[in-house]
């Protein structure tokens, strides 16, 4: 088992009440003069919400900036794949909302396991985010008044999610990319693109560059900074199926973990309850239908187990099952949020019924999500106009008509909440190593809001990391530019090279998708979402033996030093099989459920997460103890000081 | 049990930007038709890889439609036979069972060819760079309720805002012209107040920049919106018309 240290991480939050800790914060926190920003370079990895707004926004402010992405194009990031949301607690509905409210929602859908300094800093920044978009051009919809309209999103009882059709994180995005371009223009980021990071640079305990990969040429290349920035989202990818892009991963962040960066509570990973069932054997990816479908669609089962054998096996149609027979299940258990329940809970009750034989589908794994009484209220122009771009890609995957028959629905991994740890500032424990976005580990707590994340993006790069990177950045100024032809470049560039030289040697049998299907089929049946001590005992085991033969039986064609799309799959796969295996170890460890960490061994009488305060009311930090070692656990201790903790209850 | 079909492939390989390229023919067969038309070459991937053989290349990410990176020329038209899809979205059930299917990659002046199916559309990139953006820095703007947009507007620039920087359009041209991409994004910001006010400029740097990368000139013969996966419409090439002329009178 993993060492247990009475290690305690302190996260740096700043004294004073909840809500003036951010702006004393900003008062006091050292800046950095416009002269001396341009002698500063800060490379920046990844261009989603998180990155490109962070690469702007410093751009602007006069710092020298460097960023990277694997795609073609910075537009293409998997921000941009968001279709819900963006939540704000400006109360323009007059419904109740305020910035205690959005941060109470979010502790309490994290189901108490996220620090209340970020989350309160969150919700206190969430209104300029809405500012800033629509400044930008963000064309959010709105009512015929000429203001901005709202929709209800899971686990709120307000209206306080802010959309553009089913297309908020593309707009978003594009917004972000135009401020981004706007900087290339001027000439304050310079931008790599079709680059993979695939190294971390330390110079004397402080991060000072990154080694990366031109995809193109499959050069190896170095670059130097005083700082450096991660923001290349989750890793939910370590299932192979998920709502993630097919080039999502989790490197960057195992390399910073592998430099010494902590990795924190890996095992919150969000299954989101409606996604389109899997078909068959030679599926690539899940896609998602979004959570803003559940104010208006209604979540049914039959009632009765016969209708789903008879239904399964074609003999049945779900618009044939009577009123009376349908198990409207989520409605029945929690009448309070009915079908706006947190995701953790829908994707549960879900399985649930799936498990006790009343699923449809072929497989019998999947749900439906009716729009038939919808439909009926307010006429389907109504429903297209708020859906209808959904409702087209469902009938184009799926080949159904969800005007006329229910769609069906079944959870798939979505979001990670977990992530590289940081303090209040956004550092990691490496110094001059900070983690924005969906990477970090820091809002979320163990289950994640809907369009909470395009939220937690935006605030992180344009209104927090632009501060608080000056507070470390301030005593640099003396700091001359690095050359990459330091021996620190070179030993990272060796090491590099030296994994790709092993991997191109193995000249194995196997595909490295074979093996990444492989493993992620180890993560969804051990490590999915119902865990327990044994299951997550046969992951580890069975991780291990992937590992192995990944090691030994791998086989990548071509040459490591060209355009290889087998090797940049290969190499993110190598730090998949790091995620999975640090995710069963913390999910292993942490004996109680909460939000997306359901052990099944701790439920209440009615199938509830039982979480154990007492024990586990802390972060978990992992710490990298060398290749084939045992991480180390380290605890940041989680101190409510100004909320409540109860058990979650959305009856 | 899922139907599944036997095809043939007539697939593109090119090594480089500046190598003679050809076709090269391969046989698959028990394609699901409910697989994706990218999930189908990703089986043709897996067993070349098998068979010791390199991959054929292709851009590909999201595989839900929006990120823009798929491409493909699939039986002589961008994203292939099926309407208001890109490729990711296309499904195998729209082919038939013996066919034979032909796949280019967008061949156009202002995209040179990376490898097999892959091309370098950094272009675009450059053309938004040069004035895609309405200019505000972090902070310091506006409450967001402030301007009021009437609904028709706000909708309608969002409809322009959809474009998913495929470029379908230019592929689709016989000019290989980036009008419809250019005029999507400068009807967008022209239509809200937030961006009138450089809108002018903004037309203007964006054609310069379009002309300068070597895309071809709009003759309005209409395919790049018959072939756009998002069905970004032609109206947005008048919006920009009028934006680039009275730009040009004030001059």
């Amino acid at each position: 088992m993993a060492t247990t240290t009475t290690n305690t991480i302190d996260a740096r939050i700043p004294e004073g009440p909840l809500a003036e800790k951010w702006s004393h914060f900003k008062s006091h926190q050292k800046l950095v003069n416009p002269s001396n920003k341009r002698r500063l370079d800060i490379i920046v990895v990844g261009t989603g919400l998180a990155g490109a707004s962070a690469a702007a926004s410093l751009g602007e402010m006069g710092f020298n900036v460097l960023n990277f992405c694997i795609q073609d194009s910075p537009r293409r990031a998997h921000s941009i794949a968001a279709q819900g949301g963006i939540n704000a607690a400006k109360n323009y509905q007059n419904d109740g909302d305020s910035v205690y409210r959005l941060f109470y929602d979010t502790i309490k859908g994290g189901d108490y396991r996220a620090r209340e300094a970020n989350v309160y800093r969150l919700a206190e920044v969430s209104g300029s985010i809405i500012d800033q978009c629509v400044a930008q051009g963000v064309p959010f919809a709105r009512e015929y008044g000429g203001l901005l309209d709202n929709r209800s999103f899971g686990g709120a009882q307000v209206s306080r999610t802010f959309y553009a059709k089913g297309q908020t994180g593309q707009q978003l995005l594009l917004g972000a990319y135009s401020a981004l371009s706007r900087q290339v223009h001027a000439g304050s980021v310079k931008l790599y693109t079709r680059y993979e990071m695939l190294d971390l640079v330390i110079i004397d305990g402080k991060a000072r560059g990154i080694i990366a990969r031109n995809l193109v040429t499959g050069k190896i290349e170095r670059f130097a900074a005083h700082a450096v920035v991660i923001g290349t989202g989750g890793y939910g990818n370590t299932f192979f199926l998920s709502t993630n892009a097919m080039g999502s991963n989790g490197s960057a962040a195992i390399q910073a973990f592998k430099k010494g960066a902590y990795f924190a509570n890996p095992a919150y990973a969000q299954i989101h309850p409606t996604c389109i069932p899997v078909h068959g054997e030679n599926q690539s990816k899940l896609t998602l239908m979004s959570e803003s479908l559940r104010n208006d669609g209604r979540i049914w089962v039959p009632g009765k187990k016969e209708d789903s054998e008879a239904i399964r096996a074609g003999k049945l149609k779900p618009t044939q099952i009577a009123e009376e027979n349908r198990d409207y299940y989520l409605e029945r258990r929690y009448p309070a949020f009915g079908n706006l329940v947190p995701r953790d809970v829908a994707s549960r009750a879900a399985k649930e019924r799936c498990d006790a034989g009343f699923g449809v589908g072929a497989t019998g794994l999947a749900v439906y999500l009716d729009f038939s009484e919808a439909i009926n209220r307010l006429g389907r122009d109504v429903v297209e106009s708020r859906y209808g771009n959904l409702f087209q890609m469902y009938e184009k995957i799926v080949d159904e008509n969800p005007y006329e028959t229910p769609m069906m629905i079944y959870p798939a991994i979505h979001y990670t909440m977990g992530g590289v740890w940081v303090d209040y500032e956004l550092q990691t424990s490496i110094t001059g190593l900070f983690c924005i976005g969906e990477a970090n580990f820091s809002d979320h707590g163990a289950n994640r809001l809907g369009a909470s994340a395009l939220m937690q993006g935006l605030a992180d790069g344009y209104f927090v990391l632009p501060y608080t990177i000056q507070n470390y950045l301030a005593d640099e100024i003396r700091t001359p530019r690095f050359s990459t032809d330091r021996p620190e470049f070179a030993e990272a560039e060796k090491e590099v090279v030296n994994r790709i030289n092993k991997l191109m040697n193995i000249k194995g049998k196997r595909t490295v998708d074979s093996l990444h299907k492989e493993l992620g089929l180890i993560m969804w049946d051990f490590v999915g979402m119902g865990r327990t001590k044994e299951s997550l005992e046969k992951a580890l085991v069975e991780i291990q033996r992937v590992k192995k033969e990944f090691w030994t039986n791998v086989f990548i064609p071509g040459s490591g030093n060209d355009l290889n799309t087998e090797l940049e799959k290969a190499l993110r796969v190598a730090d998949f099989l790091v995620i999975g295996e640090l995710m069963a170890r913390d999910a292993l460890l942490r004996e109680e459920s909460c939000g997306g960490h359901f052990r099944e061994e701790y439920q209440t009488e009615e199938g509830e997460a039982l979480r154990n305060d007492e024990k586990f009311s802390y972060v978990s930090c992992w710490k990298y103890n060398g290749e084939d070692q045992e991480p180390e656990l380290l605890k940041e201790p989680l101190n409510y000081e100004f909320i409540k903790v109860q058990q979650r209850n959305y009856k | 049990m899922e139907k599944t079909i036997n095809i043939k492939l007539k697939v593109w390989r090119q090594r480089g930007p500046k190598v003679k390229g050809s076709f090269e023919t391969f046989q698959l067969d028990g394609v699901s038709t409910g697989s994706s038309f990218l999930e189908m070459l990703d089986m043709l991937n897996e067993s070349l890889v098998k068979e010791g053989k390199e991959p054929i290349v292709f851009d590909h990410d999201c595989r839900e439609g929006i990120c823009g990176m798929c491409s493909l020329y699939i039986n002589g038209h961008p994203h292939g036979p099926d309407e208001d899809v890109t490729t990711c979205q296309l499904h195998m059930r729209k082919f038939k069972d013996g066919e034979t299917i032909t796949i280019e990659p967008w061949r156009s002046h202002g995209f040179p060819i990376i490898r097999d199916l892959m091309v370098d559309r950094r272009a675009f990139d450059k053309i938004m760079q040069a004035g895609g953006y309405v200019s505000v820095n972090t902070g310091g703007v506006p409450d967001a309720n402030n301007i009021p947009i009437p609904k028709v507007i706000a909708d309608e620039a969002m409809d322009s805002a959809s474009c998913i920087g495929c470029g379908a359009c230019v592929a689709a041209c016989k000019n290989g012209s980036a009008m419809l991409f250019v005029s999507a994004k400068v009807s967008q910001l022209a239509m809200l107040p937030q961006g009138k006010a450089e809108a002018a400029r903004r037309a203007k740097a964006m054609v310069a920049k379009m002309d300068e990368l070597g895309f071809g000139n709009c003759t309005n013969t209409g395919a790049c919106e018959a072939e756009c996966p998002k069905n970004i419409s032609i109206t947005n090439i008048a919006r920009l018309n009028r934006e680039f002329l009275s730009a040009k009178f004030k001059d």
